[in-house]
């Protein structure tokens, strides 16, 4: 009896999804992807998440969690499961869901769809879960001590380097959405540069004249941003301010290294704390009003269900629907950073075993549906106004003309005229190859919400709050990025040189942060001055990185499961860990050594330094000197593929040797921490 | 409604990282009635340095 209202959950769902994906030839609704979502995503928690916590893990809701048997009251501190999830959420949720599938959108918006539905379920979900589980069976400690722990110190060693690069790659990425955001747009860059004084006074306020007051300094932060949202728009039409906070992309990829190396050795009171309230607040208020907004609109799909560019050849990012789209959408389907989250301040909040399947596999189905949304939002515009955002100036050219006609020829029929009314009604100069997602995304929020609040009128003021929301967020994953990879950077010499892990002392921290900001800042640059627009390169990039991160986390949840002796049930890591890899060395090794130049580094490589022999310049570098920067960058590249590829390699032969000594052992051989082996605080 | 807007609050708060002062008090009047807790401001700074010193645990 009680399955019943599940059983008609489901029907809903499976009606919805097979509408989703058979209707061709007429736009459907966009609420038919959002139910399909939402009824597969409940019944999947309702019994895949069950089945894995009862049987597979075998949680006792009765064993002592370390929130309990450690409480300290501040890093251990047994919380209420709600409050707990909305903590965990807004630390897994980012720029990553938002920008991926707005990317994804170029294939049409099945297979994205389909990609997130099931990859968040399979894969994603049950990742989150299982680290989170294997984390707090053993005191909340985190990923790279868990690989030690369980693999064995070379493994952890490894670990920990692969994770460090990813770090890098993905505060490349984020920081080159920002500058393509903000080049050329003296409203968004206004808006973006007034909340570094503004945070400032909400930290000299929280520091000194209000201690600890965050409800009040956020409120007070909310109406300093929308006045500078609204007065930004005056500047960007002042003739004086408005060339003022105009930079092309380069200076803001300099004026972001700049920013990234002073904010991250900043006494924290007073401009990373405060930035965070406002974009961890902004982010959640954001996306709850999409959602809405979603709801309130019920707008029609324009996009296709299926493009022409399935099969590779598409402007936004290159390669075929195998393995690409599986690495575009990274965040949202399956993303290994948040095996960081799980194994991080979670699993010492976490009351008792039994609240383990609602945070982490729930917290990862609502990102998912985050990435829908935001699928949802690319699908919604104009498949004309979509190219003309998303392609490389090298397919568009400068003008309106030269776009429309460029994408028109794509076959997407668009309109010199439509794409200058576009801009206009978003306040902007030009939205012509505007790359990187997040202007994407605001052009579709800005229709949504001016659907919902203001009507045409407010359309430029609501796409200013997107890009705002969206900067903010990601400059303070900027800030705090650097600041981890700075850890990670000095326990990782530290292994070579003891004396740099001294977190306190000057010297190495100040070095640690500086090879920090100029690791990311090389592929920032490296990004913005790439002629196919940088996100082309860098996403790619992105995605494998973090794809293997969770393959290397399912691998170690695989390794737990086995060494448990509760192999019968491995397949439930082992099936999402196989398909990652597949995917991930698929792409990886395409990258490195397939013959197509758009796809692989060494291919394009090898064009440049042939033609440099023969002396000559080849578009769009114009001098020797460029050329040589091009080839440079492309073996760069082809090296972190190579790297990445032998950091997956060498732990998946650990996992094997693992898992194979342990069924030679009848007994479980699991590192568990149980509550004995601590002594009471 | 005062419990739910109750429960609001604190979620936001842990969401920035600073978890319940009051369940601080509770603990330390249980566990360590021999020393004196932080005060709120204290309490307040120490869980600030704590999320952002190290970095911070948050997603791309």
């Amino acid at each position: 009896m009680k399955h019943i209202p599940w059983i008609i959950l489901a029907i809903i769902g499976a009606v919805a999804l097979s509408v989703t994906a058979t209707v061709r030839g007429e736009q459907i609704n966009a609420l038919w992807i959002v139910v399909a979502a939402l009824c597969t995503f409940l019944v999947a928690y309702r019994y895949y998440a069950l089945f894995i916590a009862r049987r597979v893990m075998r949680l006792d809701p009765a064993r002592p969690t370390p929130a309990l048997y450690r409480a300290d009251g501040l890093d251990y501190v047994a919380t209420d499961r709600r409050v707990l999830f909305g903590h965990h959420f807004a630390a897994i949720a980012g720029a990553g869901p938002l920008v991926g599938p707005v990317l994804a959108a170029q294939m049409g918006y099945l297979p994205g769809t389909l990609w997130i539905i099931a990859g968040v379920v399979l894969a994603g979900a049950v990742q989150d879960f299982m680290v989170l589980f294997v984390s707090m069976r053993r005191d909340g400690r985190s990923l790279g001590e868990l690989v030690r722990m369980e693999m064995g110190p070379v493994a952890g060693t490894i670990a920990l380097v692969g994770t460090f690069m990813i770090m890098v790659i993905i505060l490349a990425v984020l920081a080159l959405i920002v500058v393509k955001a903000l080049a050329e747009s003296p409203w968004g860059m206004f808006t973006v540069a007034a909340t570094v004084p503004l945070a400032m006074v909400m930290g000299v306020y929280t520091r000194w004249i209000r201690p600890g007051r965050i409800g009040e300094v956020s409120i007070l932060g909310f109406v300093g941003l929308i006045l500078a949202i609204i007065f930004g728009q005056n500047v960007a039409a002042s003739p004086f301010w408005g060339p003022v906070f105009t930079f092309t992309p380069v200076q803001l990829c300099w004026l972001l290294i700049g920013y990234g190396a002073i904010a991250s050795v900043l006494p924290v009171w007073l401009l990373l704390a405060p930035r965070d309230y406002l974009s961890t607040f902004l982010k959640i208020g954001a996306i709850v009003a999409l959602a809405v907004g979603i709801f309130i609109m019920a707008p029609p799909l324009r996009m296709p269900a299926l493009t022409q560019f399935v099969g590779g050849g598409g402007p936004v990012w290159s390669g075929a629907l195998f393995p690409f789209l599986f690495i575009t959408i990274a965040c949202g389907a399956v993303s290994g950073f948040h095996a960081l989250i799980s194994s991080g301040t979670t699993p010492k909040l976490i009351a008792s075993e039994g609240d383990a399947p609602f945070i982490g596999y729930g917290g990862m189905l609502m990102e998912a549906f985050v990435a829908i949304m935001a699928l949802v939002g690319a699908s919604i515009l104009d498949p004309g106004i979509y190219f003309a955002m998303n392609s490389p100036a090298a397919v568009l050219g400068a003008t309106p003309e030269s776009a429309s006609a460029a994408v028109t020829a794509m076959g997407f029929p668009v309109s010199a005229d439509i794409l200058v009314q576009t801009a206009k009604d978003v306040g902007e100069h030009s939205i012509i190859s505007r790359t990187g997602g997040a202007p994407t995304l605001a052009v579709a929020m800005a229709e949504i919400f001016s659907h919902v609040v203001g009507g045409p009128a407010m359309k430029a003021f609501w796409y200013h709050f997107a890009i705002l929301f969206e900067a903010l967020f990601i400059l303070t994953a900027v800030d705090a990025g650097t600041r981890a990879g700075r850890f990670m950077l000095q326990d990782l010499i530290g292994l070579a040189v003891p004396s740099f892990r001294a977190h306190s002392s000057l010297a190495p921290g100040m070095i640690a942060t500086a090879l920090c900001v100029a690791a990311w800042g090389f592929f920032l640059y490296q990004g913005v001055t790439d002629p196919l627009g940088g996100v082309n390169t860098l996403w790619p990039v992105f995605g494998i990185s973090n794809q293997m991160l969770a393959a290397v986390a399912l691998m170690l949840s695989t390794v737990v499961l086995f060494r448990m002796k509760r192999d019968r049930f491995a397949w439930v890591t082992a099936v999402p860990t196989v398909w990652l890899l597949v995917c991930t060395l698929t792409a990886g090794t395409l990258k490195l050594v397939s013959a197509d130049p758009k796809v692989g580094f060494l291919a394009h490589a090898s064009i440049f330094s042939e033609a440099a022999a023969r002396g000559e310049v080849l578009a769009p570098a114009k001098s020797m000197a460029e050329m040589r920067a091009i080839i440079f960058n492309d073996r760069v590249d082809a090296a972190l593929c190579a790297i990445f590829l032998f950091v997956v390699l060498s732990l998946l032969l650990f996992t094997i040797r693992t898992c194979i000594a342990a069924r030679r052992v009848n007994a479980p051989t699991a590192h568990e921490i149980t509550p004995d082996m601590v002594p009471a605080e | 409604m005062r419990a739910l807007l109750e429960r609001m609050r604190e979620m936001a708060l842990l969401m920035v990282g600073q978890p319940s002062y009051d369940a601080y008090l509770r603990h330390m009047a249980q566990r360590h009635p021999d020393r004196p807790p932080m005060s709120r401001v204290e309490f307040f700074r120490n869980r600030e340095q704590a999320r952002y010193g190290g970095g911070g645990g948050r997603c791309c």
